[in-house]
């Protein structure tokens, strides 16, 4: 490149550096391509120069006003975030000084998520049969998840998990976004020796998304583990359980022979509903609503229990899905939506939670 | 698995009704996901033929028609069907029948002046299709008053049942069949295939390279075969059950894959290199063109069958092209082979294939069939295709699957909960195929037979079903080990227990309520859940609405909110702004709060109690009870509007902080919240100096911008996690002195600069044994007063004790305060 344009560069460079607000900004780039600036000037005094000398001229100049548009606008950018770090330094606001004495507005305003309302309700109703409400990470490791729960890696149930996996750590294994709250049965087991009464409201994954799947949604599972606690004490948890929290004390409840990795006998439960209307205790259909069983002996013992001293059963069912079913809403995904009109409607109050005194 | 009524009638003697099979599916565990019996619809269709056919008298496009259904009354009908003519054979349909293309239930009526008394119907009407250009044009031979749905074949239902992982064995309709025979739904029809005798010395032989690619395989070919379509009740299956006809001896394939659960594969002997096939493991560069018309690349951990040319298919999976079965087709060689099942199911995932083949491998075959499976497949090939057959070639040996189990008759109340007698519980055993080996008044030990390899599959060598224990490496290690040697006790009783107690149903037992295991319960919640629901209460009081948002969000949204680990990335999104795991919930109640902006709600409060992922790891979740509120405060005649503020945000999560326990006295405020909010309108509320518990602030306009929001909105976080327990214990006395406090308001002008806090710091420290309550009252700034300066006014609250206090000594005090303050902050008193 000539020498005169490496010059011009150089001072133009000099310029902008030393442009310490937009206005001195705006006098560089009116002095390098305004319309008599310096880069405009060369680009104007082409046409003078012989044909030979014009194309390798003119190109070297076009290379120039790249340049410059470039760097000025790297240093506008550096110029506006710096004006705006002074402005928001200049607008400070002494945080130190006492709130409000009350919100903009009150409980009438606020509302409880319907999800929320039904956890409430899941652990007042099984808090009053004697279980305790138990916890575990979102994220879990493969062993948590599955393994423990009977699932090996070859386990054709994997398949039906759509399971969400995070970035392996170096040399590790893939971390789980957990496909159900089931892992928390192994972290209860391995925390707490039995007997064991513990209900599981969570957060769970799976990589499935339409009308009425969610790639978050949320389960409960509950684990009983004591001396001779059978199935027909797991029949009866679930039909207590399913005429309380949906208020028919004669609600039809069916157990059909099924399949899971961690439970054996397994078992399906399906309530009476009609299908037309969606009215749920009559109707002469049957919906599937949760998964149970006596649990499996390889998960016990996984989890350090001796399968021939201790028995139990776990069950799982989705938490939105009954909650769906209780109160008629027909779609899933406004769930997640944060709409205010949705939530307004299906909400309750913040100051009448759920007691087992006031009807379900 | 669908199948359709006859074909299980095929392996099932059963007069039971379609509903009465349905139900019993559902009670044993093989639940019915559809039924679909087109026939029941079309069921009040009769056949019937149009006497005379002749002009409407007073409509032009109508006809006028007599028509026989087969009843000996000959009715008359109004058509407007071009189509209809006399003498031809049509579908009617008779008043008070509903007719499924219309929605309609049909009348009698009168059209015009000539009565209408049944009706001839289109396939749209019938719902078979679109054709409505006219009636149903019947051939002549159909027979007047048969049903049309059965004269038309569809009087078939077909069943679709889900068919749980342990039960490959009934992925079979003779598996389904056998299991509806042993709850009482029918007898199970024999099946002993007679054997083909061989005509020719095989043409290829099985070799098995390495004993982890194959366990046993068994060959034979047949020669002179003429490979056109497979006969007409064949393809009627098959696309019943959703398969395509391909052609003779492909759809023998299809159909043992379906009718006994036994995968097959045919080559084509003369695109077969060399004599032998070889059952050996992936190499580096093996690659086939399958029948699915993807390349495959197998590893070294996958099974592939290969001739002298190379790699033919990926055994149990999908076949290869080159060796495949077509019109051309002389002579045929069957494979039947059985795979290590685990093997198989790893192969499947690793190339994600999903064929019948593979979901019946990894679950299990039945793998002391393998001759008898080879022999029917044979006959079947010759009576389709015509053909000899040749000698059989094999390679490898039947695994070891024969076992043993128990079951303690006193389990099946113990575990089961279920009142079933031991005669009860054997004969059903029985009834599967279970063989009684041994039995007295306390238990029965049973040979499992060779189907279930979900069993006691821990002891067969044939690995189907079996999964292996998996222990916490911490456990106890004599503790871990009697752990494991019960599960290996009990095991394979639970597995007759379940046998027992679905063939009998689960209804059956008895439900009972779950003893009390206090007289009272336990608290359900810890502490630290009660404090979360506290919080969840205490916001929605304060007017925010509790939503419930996605742990993740799109990488770049997570990137303006703080670190974004790829440790948190999700490795396989579903949707491409869901791809890292939030590292607040701020992240994700904003993006609502600008969906609802976007639906003209700009002034929206919202909060969630929700994890904060600062890490893939338990400590890395931090509950967080989080929140936003955009736009200005509620309109109101009294109280004017405003933008929401830092403060509001402040408020909310003071009030949080308050009701959770923590000690006013104790927060401090620190002006260094996380990038995300405004630098000078946010802060940090700490307990003592260091620890935060709770960030505020509004939220920075470069943040804003860049998520479309148009301010003003402000964010709040409490770390629920950080706040310590409060301790337990018994409340001191109250202090109720009996004399009148004495208030005084103080007023200093101070720089701007100087946290407000400071000053009731300074105040409230100044005197403590008088001074019970500090407040800021009002703060001014403005033209009045020197530049860079405020005035914040103080009430100062002293509590006397001991008696009344003087004039003389409040002053002290007051002076005392007024030197604290302006020691402290600089302040002077304003006069």
């Amino acid at each position: 490149m000539a020498d005169d344009l490496d010059t011009l560069r150089a001072d133009i460079e000099a310029a902008l550096a030393g442009a310490a607000d937009l206005r001195a900004l705006d006098a560089v780039r009116v002095a390098a391509l305004g319309k008599s600036g310096q880069v405009t000037g060369l680009l104007k005094g082409l046409g003078a120069l012989p044909p030979e000398e014009r194309r390798a001229r003119g190109a070297e100049v076009n290379v120039l006003k790249g340049e410059v548009e470039r760097a000025l606008e790297t240093r506008r950018a550096t110029l506006e975030a710096a004006a705006l770090d002074a402005r928001l330094a200049a607008e400070r606001l002494d945080v130190s000084l006492p709130p409000r004495a009350a919100a903009p507005a009150g409980p009438e305003a606020g509302s409880i998520h319907p999800i929320s309302r039904t956890m409430e309700e899941l652990i007042a109703l099984f808090g009053a049969m004697g279980f305790a409400v138990a916890e575990g990470p979102d994220i879990e490791g493969d062993w948590h998840n599955f393994s423990a729960l009977n699932i090996p890696e070859h386990h054709p149930a994997r398949q039906d998990h759509d399971t969400f996996y995070l970035t392996a750590p170096e040399g590790g294994r893939r971390p789980v976004l957990r496909t159900h709250t089931s892992p928390v049965q192994i972290r209860t087991m391995l925390a707490q020796e039995p007997p064991i009464r513990v209900i599981v409201p969570g957060r769970t994954w799976r990589a499935d998304h339409d009308a009425t799947h969610s790639p978050m949604f949320h389960q409960v599972e509950g684990l009983v583990i004591g001396r001779g606690i059978h199935m027909g004490h797991l029949k009866g948890t679930l039909v207590d359980f399913l005429r309380a929290f949906f208020g028919i004390a004669d609600l039809p409840v069916r157990f059909r022979a099924s399949y899971f990795p961690f439970t054996e006998p397994s078992m399906e439960v399906d309530i009476g509903w009609s299908r037309r209307t969606g009215e749920l205790g009559q109707g002469g259909d049957w919906l599937e609503i949760l998964g149970s069983g006596m649990v499996h002996p390889k998960v016990l013992a996984n989890a350090g229990i001796d399968p021939r001293a201790w028995q139990g059963f776990a069950f799982g069912m989705g938490i939105e899905r009954i909650t769906m079913l209780k109160h008629g809403i027909p779609d899933l995904r406004p769930f997640y939506e944060a709409d205010l009109r949705w939530l307004r409607h299906y909400a309750t109050s913040p100051l009448s939670p759920f007691t087992l005194h006031d009807a379900a | 698995m669908k199948f359709t009524l006859s074909w299980l009638r095929d392996h099932l003697d059963t007069d039971a009704p379609l509903d009465r099979i349905l139900a019993a599916l559902n009670t044993i565990g093989l639940e019915v996901e559809g039924v679909e019996d087109r026939a029941a619809a079309l069921a009040p269709f009769r056949i019937a033929y149009v006497v005379e056919a002749v002009q409407h008298p007073n409509a032009d496009r109508l006809r006028a028609l007599k028509v026989d259904i087969g009843d000996g009354t000959i009715r008359s009908v109004v058509c407007g069907a071009p189509n209809a003519r006399t003498g031809m054979k049509a579908v009617a349909a008779l008043p008070g029948s509903f007719v499924p293309g219309t929605g309609i239930t049909l009348k009698a009526g009168e059209i015009r002046g000539v009565k209408s008394e049944a009706m001839l119907l289109s396939s749209r009407e019938m719902g078979l299709g679109d054709d409505h250009s006219g009636i149903v044009d019947l051939p002549e031979d159909a027979p007047v008053g048969a049903s049309y749905a059965e004269w038309a074949g569809m009087g078939d239902p077909v069943i679709e049942i889900s068919v749980t992982p342990n039960r490959g064995d009934a992925l079979a309709i003779r598996g389904v069949a056998r299991d509806l025979a042993a709850a009482g739904v029918g007898t199970l029809k024999p099946w002993n295939p007679e054997p083909v005798a061989p005509a020719y010395p095989t043409p290829l032989e099985w070799a098995i390279d390495d004993p982890r690619a194959c366990i046993q395989v068994l060959g034979r070919a047949v020669r002179g075969v003429t490979n056109g379509p497979s006969p007409q009740w064949m393809q009627d299956r098959l696309t019943a059950i959703g398969l395509r006809p391909i052609n003779a001896l492909v759809d023998v394939t299809n159909f043992f894959t379906f009718d006994l659960g036994r995968p097959l594969h045919v080559f084509d002997v003369a695109k077969v290199r060399g004599k032998t096939l070889t059952m050996r493991l992936g190499r580096e560069g093996d690659e086939y063109l399958a029948l699915n018309g993807k390349t495959y690349r197998p590893t070294p951990e996958d099974i592939v069958i290969a001739d002298e040319a190379g790699v033919e298919s990926l055994a149990a999976i999908v076949g290869g092209e080159t060796t495949g079965c077509d019109a051309a087709t002389r002579e045929v060689f069957i494979e039947c082979a059985l795979f290590d099942p685990v093997r198989i199911a790893l192969t499947g995932r690793r190339h994600q294939v999903h064929s019948d083949a593979r979901a019946r491998n990894e679950r299990g075959l039945d793998p002391a069939a393998q001759r008898a499976m080879l022999e029917a497949a044979t006959r079947m090939v010759m009576d389709l295709c015509g053909g000899e057959a040749s000698t059989l070639s094999e390679a490898g040996a039947e695994p070891a699957w024969r076992r043993e189990a128990t079951l303690r008759f006193e389990r099946i109340a113990g575990l089961g909960g279920s009142s079933i007698a031991p005669a009860k519980a054997v004969a059903s055993l029985e009834a599967l195929g279970f063989g009684v080996t041994a039995r007295d008044d306390a238990s029965v030990t049973v040979s499992v037979p060779s189907w279930r390899n979900d069993v006691a599959s821990s002891r067969s060598a044939y690995r189907a079903g079996g999964t292996e224990l998996a222990q916490e490496p911490g456990l106890d290690p004599a503790r871990a080990a009697a752990a494991a040697e019960g599960a290996d006790a009990v095991e394979a009783e639970c597995d007759l227990l379940e046998e027992v107690l679905r063939l009998e149903g689960l209804d059956a037992i008895p439900s009972v309520s779950l003893p009390v295991a206090s007289p009272l319960p336990l608290p359900a919640l810890t502490p630290r859940q009660s404090r979360a629901a506290l919080a969840r209460r205490l916001l929605a009081a304060r007017g925010l609405a509790e939503a419930v948002t996605y742990g993740f969000t799109a990488r770049a949204t997570a990137a303006l909110f703080g670190e974004v680990p790829e440790a948190l990335r999700v490795e396989n999104p579903i949707a491409a702004d869901l791809d890292q795991m939030r590292p607040t919930p701020v992240a994700t109640l904003l993006l609502a709060a600008g969906r609802n902006a976007a639906r003209g709600q700009a002034d929206v409060s919202l909060f969630e109690i929700g994890a904060s992922y600062a890490a893939p790891s338990p400590e890395g979740q931090l509950a967080t009870a989080a929140g936003v509120r955009t736009g200005r405060t509620p309109r109101h005649p009294l109280e004017p509007s405003r933008p929401v503020d830092a403060l509001d945000a402040k408020g909310d999560a003071l009030a949080v902080l308050l009701a959770l326990g923590v000690a006013p006295a104790a927060l401090t405020v620190t002006t260094d919240a996380p990038g995300f909010y405004h630098p000078g309108r946010s802060g940090v509320l700490r307990s003592g100096p260091k620890l935060p518990l709770a960030r505020f602030g509004e939220l920075h306009p470069r943040v804003l911008s860049a998520l479309g929001i148009d301010g003003p909105a402000v964010a709040f976080e409490v770390l629920l996690d950080s706040i310590p327990e409060p301790k337990r214990r018994r409340k001191a006395a109250p202090d109720l002195p009996a004399f009148q406090p004495v208030r005084r308001d103080l007023a200093f002008l101070v720089d701007a600069t100087v946290p407000a806090d400071n000053l009731l710091r300074a105040a409230r420290g100044a005197e403590r044994a008088l001074v019970t309550e500090v407040s800021l009252f009002d703060r001014y700034a403005g033209d009045r007063l020197p530049e860079g300066k405020v005035s914040l006014a103080l009430e100062v609250v002293l509590q006397p004790r001991e008696r009344t206090l003087t004039d003389a000594e409040i002053e002290a005090v007051i002076a005392k305060v007024v030197a604290a303050v302006t020691k402290a902050t600089g302040a002077t008193l304003r006069g």
